[in-house]
This record gives C-alpha cells, structure tokens and sequence, in this order.
C-alpha cells in the first residue's frame, strides 16, 4: 500500500492553499479553459506571449481539487519564460511523471516530482494533468475545452 | 407463528445486521488493508448470495432465449423471467404484470416514457414540470423531448433545506403541464418528496405525473396503487439486484395507447412488409431477447428484501442516519446538503478546506468507500454553489460501528489536511 502522504506532499498543500500566478491577467493574448465535467474541476489559463513565441506572464483560475489547484499552481510557475517548444517538452515530461514512465532527464523537474504520487492513484491523474492539458490549448490556441476525463 | 413473527414490527423485531452481513460475499473483504466499508450503495449496492446464485443457477442449467421454442429451456427460462415479473408486481403493488414493462434500468424507462409518451402527444404549447433537485436521468430525456416538440420544460425549485417549495409547484402547475416527472427520494438530498399530494394535485390539473424511485424503492415499501402516479421507474442494482435491469412501471390504459418506442423482436405479433402488429402489453415495450438473468436476479432481490422486510430495513437505515447526522455535529467545517424531515439514509456533505475528491481519495485509503462529485444532479450543486460533494449512503448491510470508521477517516483526512 502507498503512503498517502507520497500523494499529498507538503509542497501540495503549500500549493493549494497559496496558489502561485492565481487570479486575472489583463494583457493576457491567449487563454483557453479545462473542465472535467464528471469530477467538476474547472481551469482556465491565460497568458501572455511576446512576439517572439516566449510566455512572458501566466495566471490561472477555477476551482478543483488540492491535486488540480496544486498542478496549475506549480505549471504556472514552470511555463513562465518558456518557449511554446520548451513548454511542449514540459507537457511530455509532467505526463511521463504522472504515468509514472520516465521522463528523461534532460529538463529541470525538481518541482513538478511533487506531484508524482499521482502515479499510485490511476483516479487522480486527470486532476494532476488537467492544467497542462489547458496550458497546451492555450499555448497552441486550439481554441478546444481541455479537458483529461 | 406467532403475531410478532408474522408481521415483523421495527421497534420489537430489529434487523439482525450481523447476520445480514453474512448473505453479502463483497462486504468481507479488505480494501487498501483495512476492513471495506461500503457507503456507496445508493451509487449501486453490493449483491446477496442469494441474488447471486439465482443467477448463476440460472446461466448454469436454465439458460436459453424466452417466449420463443417448445424446448425444455426455453421453457424453465420463460417461466423464471415471466416469474421474476410478477414477484416485481406483487413488490410494488401494481395491478397487472402487463403493468411492469422490463428496462436497462431507471434512465432507459425515463427515456421510453418521454419518446414513446411525451412525443406522440406533446405540442408547442405544452409543459413539462420537472424539479431542481432531479438526477440529470429525469431532466435530459424531458430536454430531448422538448427540443423534438417545441414544448417548454419548468423548474420546481427546492430550499436551502432540501425541500421542494410546494408554493412554487403550485404556481407552476396549469392545464399546460402535461407531465409532471419528479424523484421519490432525492438522490443527493435524501429528501423524500410529497409525492401523494403532487400527484392528486397534478391529476387535477390534467397532467400524468411519472415518479422516479430509483431511491426510492430500495429505502421504504412502495404501494403502486394507494400511490396512483402514471408512471414509476427504478433500477435493480440498488436493490441489491443487478445492474442492466430496471423496471417501468406504467398505468395499464396509457401503455395501452402509447405507441412503441423499439421495434424488433418480441414486441410483434406479426410482421409484413405491408405493416406490422404490435404485442400484447407488456412486451409491446420490450424489443429484442431481455436482460433475462438480471430478472431473474432482481426477482431474487425483491425476495431477499421481502423476507426481511421493508419496514424493518426502513427502520434500521433510519437509526443508521440518526446516528450519522448527531456526529456531523462535532466535526467542525462540516457543511451537510439536505436536512429535510424524514429523509432516506443518505448524508451529503462538504468539508471546509477539503475538495470532496481528495476527501473520497484518503477515505478510500481508510477502506471507506463513499460517492464524490455532482451525484449527477449538477443543479443541485449549482443551487449550493459547490462544484462537488462528498456522499455516504446507509444500506440494510451498515453498521453503526461503519460510521465510526466513516468519522475516523474524516478526522485523519482533517489531520493530513491540517484543517
């Protein structure tokens, strides 16, 4: 049996309590919303890019889980400075981690192995995934509901 | 025999639970190391050996297709389907075994009564009246309904309590409500509705009304007749039977006129490329070879809870609830949805600073099994303003000492919380 507190690491609740870039970005020139509508967790990401392709400023909003509100949280933090190609790169990265395969070791993950604890709990992936899928959306301005159900 | 045997009386003759827990082979065992606590029985409940043996008995040496051939089987399974049928008329109180039409479940009989009834008589200027506390089982058929008729769909709304503000249903109520479909039992609020009074009142104004019990018939003894609705559906996996039957139950004369809603086989008597005829009732609703061993399953379930009794089952659920509710009293930031008198076992509730899903998610590692989200009823969290619950419901198989490990496991999810 896994230990639950693998699954809710400090940093989670730190996360979930005080989230990171949380709340409206009047420059934002891309956004782009999540939903999963069994569970009801709900995201939306707004950035805003430079011309050059960069994320030069991030905000979230909605309301979810500790998981979800951590994992949006801390990708705000991540993407921020990136290229939509790194941020791509990220997006592989963290769905490798939450699947538990592994996700190489080219890029600094330091942050996102608090969410790892996922893995154990099959339920709880599409909570922790759910921000990244939006980011991507957004990113790419798909134009799509993302969603991980 | 004597008296008290005859017709078991709650308050001298209590459920025996312990003994009840040996008919239920999923209830003993450990989940994540600990003993499984099951309050998710109003999701689906666990099945009684009895329940599983009939239909293992049956797919084992009775099985072959029903109402067709003269064969030995057909006919063992003919008689046990047709059987299970009249143990379900007899449960309910309905009239007629041409009265309990087999379904999928509560939402496929929901859906019959909307296409086959509502479709061939509804007009633009008619009105469906559905409340805000249905599952989205008894909103989106009547939607697809209106969006096909041009008819309109209205609201009853529902108080902070849980309880249907009857001010509203009576102003909502005209001669242009031509159904009226609403729960029993709210499946989030546990609120039981004053379903007697609607449907007089519904009668009155001209409208059939159609009553979804799939709460309902598992919490207390339903009386068809005394009842007098049009239309009753329900399911049987959450009476303990299994999953893929339910039943709709329908007024005899509105069957009857209704047109059918599959064709194929069993519901004709006779098929030319000139026009078919239709079956008798109730088999004019049951196109295609049925769910034969979950009605032989769910026949065993009506027996098992019969043999225990409704009212006996209604009593300890009851006392299980009580219980429950004096302990949410201690537990601060608990916030319980439904709080209506008189309301079936079950206990819908938030935990300030917890999402229901991590809630449900630390729980399970305690070996207690609990329902998280919208309950499929998104109004009701809409009207909360909550974008999901946490839900224990209480069977005839929980114990007090469940409800002990259930506050356990919310004091710990406190803990690991820091709330």
């Amino acid at each position: 049996m896994s230990d639950l507190r693998d699954l809710y690491q400090a940093v989670i609740f730190d996360h979930n309590r005080s989230p990171r870039n949380y709340g409206e970005l009047a420059s934002a020139n891309r956004r782009a919303e999540g939903f999963n509508p069994l569970c009801g967790d709900h995201v939306v990401v707004l950035l805003q890019m430079s011309d050059d392709g960069v994320v030069e400023d991030v905000r979230f909003e909605g309301r979810g889980c500790a998981i979800s509100t951590a994992s949006a949280s801390i990708m705000t933090e991540t993407v921020k400075g990136l290229t939509v190609k790194q941020a791509d790169q990220y997006f592989d990265a963290f769905h490798r981690l939450a699947l538990g395969e592994d996700p190489g070791d080219d890029l600094e993950l330091a942050k996102l192995e608090a969410l790892s604890g996922v893995r154990e709990y099959p339920s709880r992936v599409k909570c922790a995934t759910l921000a990244w899928h939006t980011v991507r959306s957004a990113l790419h301005d798909t134009g799509d509901t993302a969603t991980t159900e | 025999m004597n008296q008290a045997q005859a017709t078991p009386d709650a308050t001298l003759c209590p459920l025996d639970v312990e003994s009840v827990r040996k008919d239920f082979p999923a209830l003993h065992q450990k989940v994540n190391g600990r003993p499984l606590v099951y309050l998710d029985s109003g999701a689906s409940s666990q099945k009684p050996e009895q329940v599983i043996d009939a239909v293992q008995a049956y797919e084992r040496r009775d099985h072959a297709n029903v109402h067709r051939g003269v064969h030995t089987l057909s006919q063992r399974a003919t008689d046990a389907f047709e059987g299970a049928r009249e143990k379900v008329r007899s449960f309910v109180n309905a009239r007629s075994v041409r009265e309990i039409v087999f379904t999928r479940g509560t939402t496929e009989a929901i859906n019959l009564v909307a296409q086959s009834y509502g479709r061939s008589r509804l007009a633009s200027s008619d009105e469906v009246l559905v409340t805000e506390m249905e599952h989205h089982a008894n909103i989106v058929p009547w939607q697809l309904l209106c969006g096909q008729t041009g008819a309109t769909l209205k609201v009853v709304p529902f108080d902070d309590n849980g309880e249907l503000i009857m001010a509203r249903f009576k102003e909502l109520l005209s001669s242009q409500t031509r159904i009226v479909a609403l729960t029993h039992v709210s499946n989030t609020l546990g609120t039981v509705n004053p379903v007697h009074q609607i449907i007089r009142m519904a009668h009155e104004a001209g409208a059939v009304v159609l009553i979804d019990g799939a709460q309902a018939v598992p919490h207390s003894a339903i009386d068809l007749m005394a009842l007098d609705c049009d239309f009753y559906a329900f399911s049987g996996h959450k009476l303990y039977g299994p999953t893929g039957i339910g039943v709709l139950y329908g007024r005899e004369a509105l069957l009857d006129a209704m047109p059918p809603w599959q064709g194929g086989g069993d519901m004709i008597k006779s098929v030319r490329f000139s026009g078919s005829t239709y079956n008798d009732l109730p088999y004019k609703f049951e196109a295609g070879t049925p769910h034969i061993s979950g009605a032989i399953g769910l026949g065993e379930a009506v027996d098992y809870v019969s043999k225990l009794g409704m009212d006996r089952i209604a009593a300890h659920v009851h006392k299980l609830l009580d219980y429950a509710t004096a302990q949410t009293e201690r537990v601060s930031g608990m916030r319980v949805f439904g709080n209506a008198p008189g309301k079936a076992g079950i206990l819908s509730f938030e935990l300030q600073g917890i999402h229901a899903h991590d809630l449900g998610t630390i729980l399970d590692h305690e070996g207690v099994a609990i329902r998280t989200g919208h309950h499929c009823a998104m109004p009701v969290m809409e009207h909360y303003a909550v974008p999901a619950t946490a839900r224990a419901t209480f069977a005839l198989y929980n114990t007090r000492a469940e409800i002990d490990s259930l506050f356990a496991a919310i004091d710990k999810a406190r803990e690991i919380f820091h709330t």
